[in-house]
This record gives C-alpha cells, sequence and structure tokens, in this order.
C-alpha cells in the first residue's frame, strides 16, 4: 500500500507538465530527398538569408551533399556574386540588424538540433497579424518574436482566433484572411523543405552516420556470436 | 634460427622486468570465483570505457580550440569537416553517458554482493575515490563545448561554493578565475579534463585493481573462495581469469559495443539526454536559459542539493549524498555479504534505495514545481535513510546460513527460453482479415498480461522475504 502510494505520488509531478502551449505539428524531413533539400535551400537563401546565416555550411556543401553541379548551384541557388567555396552568410551587417531588430538575428545552424524539425515546421507556419506589436506581426509558437513573417507572399495573412481557457486568452486556431500567391498545401510543402535544408545544415554527416550504422552493428553481431562460441569452448569443463 | 633470435629478444627483457610475473599474478595465475554472473560484467566495460575515452578525447584534443570565442565553432569544425570527426565526437559524448551507467551498475553490484565488506574496504574506497574524480572529470569537460547548458550549468555548479560562509564568494571566484565563466574557467577545465583528471583516475584505476588483486574477488555468495583448496593451493571454486575471463569479458564487450553502436549512429543526442537540446546554442553569458539541468548522470545528486531549502545546507548535503557512500563498509554491520543470504529488511531497503535514486534522478531533470520538491525531499530522506539507519537494521535482521561452497545459478543462457515462454504468454493469436483472407496474428492479450504481472509481483514479494 506504501509503495503503491509512492508509485502514484511519483506520477504527480508528470502531470504538472502538461502546459498550455500551442501544439506542435509534425514536420516530414527526409535527407534522401534531394530535391526537397535543393528547393529548401533556395527557399532559404531567398527568403531567410536575409537576415538569418548558415555559416557552417559551404555553397560547396549543397552541391556535394544534394548531387547538384557546382555552377547550377551558382545559378539557381547561391545569391548573386557568390562563390562555390563562401559560407552562407548574411549580407546584412549585425551592427545594423542591431538597430533594426533590436537583436542579432541568430544563425540557424544548428536551430533543428536546439529547436527541432516540428518546432521550425509550426513556427515558420504560425506568424498572425497582431496590431498591437511594433512590427504588425506576432507569432503563435514563439509569442513576441522580433521577426516578420518572411513568408508572408507565399502563405498570405492570418489572424488569430482566440478562446478562453482556465480564465486566460489562448489561440486556438489561425486562419488565412487573405491569400498569398501559393495554396496551403504548396506552401507547407514549401515549408517543409526549409525545413528539411536546416535538418539537413544542422548535421551534414547524419546520412552517412544512419547508412553505417547498419554494417557496424552487423559486424558487432558477428564479433559477438563468435566470441560467445569461444567462451563456450573454453567453458565446457568448468562444473 | 629466427625464432631462436625472438626468444633471445624475450629473455632478455624477462631477466630485466617481471613480464611474466605480472601477467601470471594478475592474469594466468589470478584466481576468481567460477560463478560471475551478469553484474560482474562492469568492471572490465568500465575499463574499456574508459580506452574509448583516452583516445577519443586524445584524437579530439588535436582539432579542439580551449578559447572562449573558438571552442563552439571548433566542435562543430570536428562534427563537419575532420574527417570522421563527428564519429569520434560521438564515441566520446556517448562514452561519458555509457561510463556513469557502467559505473552506477558496478557500484550497485558491490552493494547488493556486499563487495565493499571485509577484506575489501580499500577496493571500494579506491572505487569510490575514482566515482569523484570521474564526477570532477565529466562536469569540466561538458564545459568545453561552449554551449548554453555547458556555460550556465558550469555558473549554477561554480556559485554553489559562494554558499559556503565567510570564504565562499573569494573560494568561487579562485575556482573561476573571474567574476563570471569566462575563457579563464574554460582554459583551466580543459586542463584539468585532459591532463590532470585523466592521471588521477589512471593511478586510482592501478590502485583499484591492485588492491582487488591482493584479496581476491567476491562472488555473488559473498563466500572466500580461498578457504577450500585443491592439492596444488588453488581454490576449488577459482578459474583462471585468463583465459576465462577474458573470453567471457569478450562476450559481455560485444553486447555493450552493440548498444553503444547503437546510440552513436542512430540516436547520438538519445532524446536530449547524452547530448542536451541548448547546448546546440553558443554560450551567452547574457541570456540565462529558462531551464537550467545536468546531464543525466548528476540528477539524483542535483535534486539533493534543491529538495533542502537553505543553499548552504543543500551543498552539505549534496556533498553527503557522496561522501555517506565512503562509509558504506562500516555502516553495514551484517556477518554476511551477498544478498542471497540477507534477511528481508535489508533486500527491501535496497529496493527503497533503487526506488529513490532513480526517483531523485528523473526529479532532477525537471523543473522544481511545489509537488516535484515534495517528492525530491521524501526521496532524499530515504536516500538517507537506507546508509544512516544501516548500523541498526542490519544488526537485527535475520540472516540465511550461508553455504561453504559456491551455489550454481541458472545463467542467462538457461533463463531464455523461459523468457521467451512468458512473452508468449502475454500474446494470444487472434483472426485479422487480411486482403480479403483471414490469418492468425498474435495481438496482446491483457488478461495474459494481467497474469505474469501478478506473478512477477508475487515473486517480487516472496524474493524481499
Amino acid at each position: 500500500m506504501k509503495k503503491l502510494l509512492q508509485i502514484c505520488l511519483l506520477l504527480l509531478p508528470l502531470s504538472s507538465f502538461a502546459s498550455a502551449s500551442f501544439d506542435l505539428e509534425s514536420a516530414d524531413a527526409d535527407l534522401s530527398e534531394s530535391k526537397s533539400l535543393a528547393n529548401g535551400a533556395k527557399l532559404y537563401v531567398e527568403y531567410c538569408l536575409g537576415c538569418h546565416s548558415v555559416k557552417y555550411i559551404r555553397y560547396l556543401n549543397i552541391a556535394d551533399d544534394f548531387d547538384i553541379k557546382a555552377s547550377t548551384v551558382l545559378e539557381n541557388i547561391a545569391p548573386e556574386g557568390a562563390g562555390i567555396y563562401d559560407k552562407m552568410l548574411t549580407a546584412m551587417n549585425s551592427r545594423d540588424a542591431k538597430k533594426w531588430f533590436g537583436t542579432t538575428p541568430p544563425d540557424l545552424s544548428l536551430i533543428a538540433r536546439s529547436r527541432g524539425a516540428d518546432w521550425i515546421y509550426t513556427y515558420l507556419k504560425s506568424f498572425y497579424v497582431d496590431p498591437s506589436k511594433p512590427l504588425g506581426v506576432n507569432n503563435a509558437v514563439f509569442p513576441d518574436v522580433g521577426m516578420l513573417n518572411p513568408l508572408w507572399q507565399l502563405q498570405g495573412e492570418q489572424i488569430a482566433v482566440f478562446k478562453k481557457e482556465h480564465g486566460q486568452e489562448v489561440i486556438s486556431k489561425l486562419v488565412i484572411q487573405e491569400k498569398g500567391s501559393m495554396t496551403p498545401d504548396q506552401f507547407d510543402k514549401a515549408v517543409n523543405d526549409i525545413v528539411n535544408f536546416l535538418v539537413y545544415a544542422g548535421e551534414p554527416s547524419q546520412l552517412e552516420r544512419r547508412s553505417m550504422g547498419k554494417y557496424v552493428l552487423l559486424f558487432i553481431l558477428l564479433f559477438g556470436i563468435i566470441a560467445y562460441l569461444l567462451k563456450k569452448e573454453y567453458w565446457k569443463d568448468v562444473h | 634460427m629466427k625464432k631462436k633470435y625472438l626468444t633471445g629478444c624475450g629473455t632478455w627483457v624477462v631477466n630485466r622486468f617481471p613480464l611474466t610475473k605480472l601477467w601470471n599474478d594478475h592474469m594466468a595465475q589470478y584466481y576468481a570465483p567460477k560463478n560471475f554472473n551478469f553484474w560482474y560484467f562492469f568492471g572490465s566495460l568500465a575499463l574499456l570505457v574508459l580506452v574509448n575515452q583516452f583516445i577519443t578525447g586524445i584524437l579530439l584534443t588535436m582539432n579542439y580550440k580551449p578559447d572562449a570565442g573558438l571552442a563552439f565553432d571548433s566542435v562543430e569544425y570536428i562534427m563537419r569537416e575532420v574527417p570522421w570527426g563527428w564519429l569520434v565526437r560521438y564515441m566520446h559524448s556517448t562514452g561519458a553517458s555509457a561510463f556513469f551507467i557502467v559505473i552506477y551498475l558496478h557500484m550497485f553490484r558491490g552493494l547488493i554482493y556486499g563487495s565493499y565488506k571485509q577484506p575489501r574496504e580499500l577496493v571500494w574506497i579506491f572505487g569510490m575515490l575514482l566515482f569523484v574524480a570521474l564526477m570532477a572529470e565529466a562536469f569540466m569537460g561538458y564545459l568545453l563545448p561552449w554551449g548554453q547548458m555547458s556555460y550556465w550549468g558550469a555558473q549554477v555548479i561554480i556559485s554553489l561554493f559562494s554558499a559556503i560562509p565567510i570564504i565562499g564568494d573569494d573560494l568561487s571566484l579562485w575556482v573561476r578565475g573571474d567574476y563570471v565563466i569566462s575563457d579563464a574557467t574554460l582554459n583551466r577545465f580543459f586542463a584539468f579534463h585532459v591532463i590532470a583528471i585523466p592521471l588521477i583516475l589512471i593511478m586510482l584505476v592501478f590502485m583499484h585493481i591492485v588492491a582487488l588483486h591482493e584479496v581476491g574477488s567476491n562472488n555473488p555468495d559473498g563466500i572466500d573462495i580461498k578457504k577450500s583448496k585443491d592439492p596444488w593451493g588453488h581454490p576449488i571454486d577459482g578459474i583462471p581469469f585468463h583465459p576465462y575471463y577474458t573470453v567471457k569479458d569478450i562476450v559481455g564487450v560485444s553486447v555493450f559495443l552493440f548498444f553503444f553502436a547503437t546510440v552513436i549512429f542512430y540516436m547520438p543526442e538519445m532524446g536530449g539526454y547524452f547530448l542536451e537540446d541548448a547546448n546546440f546554442i553558443p554560450a551567452d553569458p547574457l541570456a540565462t536559459p529558462e531551464h537550467i539541468s545536468p546531464v543525466w548522470y548528476f540528477t539524483p545528486f542535483y535534486a539533493i542539493l534543491r529538495a533542502i531549502p537553505d543553499k548552504f545546507a543543500g551543498v552539505i548535503a549534496m556533498g553527503g549524498a557522496i561522501f555517506v557512500l565512503f562509509l558504506l563498509p562500516w555502516l553495514d554491520r551484517s556477518p554476511v555479504k551477498s544478498i542471497r543470504y540477507r534477511g528481508g529488511i535489508y533486500k527491501k531497503a535496497i529496493l527503497m534505495f533503487v526506488i529513490s535514486f532513480v526517483g531523485l534522478g528523473y526529479l532532477g531533470m525537471q523543473a522544481p514545481t511545489a509537488s516535484a520538491t515534495i517528492m525530491a525531499r521524501i526521496f532524499t530522506a530515504m536516500y538517507f535513510g537506507f546508509f544512516l539507519l544501516m548500523p541498526i537494521y542490519t544488526r537485527w535482521e535475520k540472516t540465511k546460513p550461508v553455504p561453504k561452497q559456491l551455489t550454481e545459478q541458472p545463467s542467462i543462457e538457461d533463463r531464455i527460453p523461459g523468457w521467451i515462454e512468458t512473452a508468449n504468454e502475454m500474446v494470444k493469436e487472434v483472426p485479422v482479415e487480411k486482403e480479403g483472407k483471414t490469418v492468425l496474428q498474435k495481438r496482446p492479450d491483457a488478461s495474459g498480461i494481467a497474469k505474469v504481472l501478478i506473478r512477477t509481483a508475487k515473486n517480487l514479494k516472496s524474493s524481499l522475504d
């Protein structure tokens, strides 16, 4: 009985963690889709690189890892004037950024590792019009974020629908008020491509790592079987 | 001709260095009890992980920069540009967690089979010193990637020194070398992590093993095998460590490596437990993360620290939680070593201790809510109760008669058929419609699971008597 009580008490802290934050949608990051990765890189350069660098990635990495010719990367993906050995740096200098936005936009090389793919995916889809903010927009996943919606032309403008929960106003859903240049499905795919690119940028070696894993495990398994048989042989006269 | 030359070389060395004697004393003629079970793999595994940490650590040092401005970038450089750098780094970061898993299981083995008891008190003391050195090594190593959690974790732990009255502030300043964690701290932690503490670890491992081989290994029955010897003077229940335990440990090594490689290749962050999410953000002295928590292996002690309302008392309690382990050989007054022949009260006490340790470990990772703090206080009381009440309850416990010679217990291989049978009991074949055909498929069976659970609970209860 005492132990049962302990188990119940142990589960108690779990219940206090059901926070009222906005639910995350799941992204579908697939690093074997090099087309999606290339499109993600292209969209990133077009809509994000203005403020956010990805300083650990060079354009050459994109060519090598996504199986694209270096000349194609320079033509289609990299910004004008960039060389193939250049890192993905932003043209905006950090002093200006601080003046304009109050903070330097962070480098996003590792954002997929610190926040996770689902968070970025939902974040990029959750900007809404909020006239009370200095920039006129807010974000359901990251309240009071200091940036504009970089993809508003594609997504259109969203407004938030609120509901009351425990006496607090919380966002129940976001509704598109003014259509963008993409349909919701096209937009989801575009955002997913960007997320896919950022997941790649977080750890370019992960494809290699996963594909190698099975051979390593197979080797260890065979080694283990031989080791076990050897042990059996040595131990057969120990009683 | 060539062979003779080689033998000559060997003799030349043996005449000048006790190579044969060392080999025989510690391997070929070191007699170990023949009934080592699952729990006895973790000593050799700890040695394996130590070697892994040394080799990968040396390789990492070749490309790492101990400089507040360069450290974070240099780690990413290793992960991306250095050939096989990612593998070496993951082997090192996973190795750190694996080290603590292995060491905690190794210590638990000592606890259940009374390996700390007379005459192995010094083996236990050296082991505890190793544990403390390992914690220092891990703590300092964790600052080196210079991520947010590295930085703020170190900030929180070093600020604990300032809770000491009178000298506290000066002491923490002296440890950091600055008013906050900074380049100076990073450099001295690097020096300690790669030179000072590894040297201490090596020396302690040496003394741990020498002390063990002087008194001989304990065993799951807690019997002194030297008491019954054969006409040649070898223990009847003993077998030479080499080749018997070297070949057996290789099997343990391959099972360990299977899990180790699975983590490295498929889940190097281990869901944020081995590599914390926030540590992928570079250290920022101006932005405190909302939730600072140490890596999982420190969380039991961190939870004890937070459970005490007063900061200084908390520091004392945290230190005491480790120090009390040193006293274990003298707290335990039972004449019997192994849990197999000890009374029910000790078995129940160990169960409570495990629950409190795991519970504290879990709570140390969570934000300190009111209910979590109450739980942490209960577990802290249980943790200390296990040790401090030990002189009383171990004196009173009713022990069972200890056999003169080692007993035979079913090995893991013998138990596998039983496990398979239990697994089969929990499933039931159900007809399922599949592509127009009815096929039998295995589905979990509620009544079967309930039966197995009840039986397990009954077995557990009877084994605690």
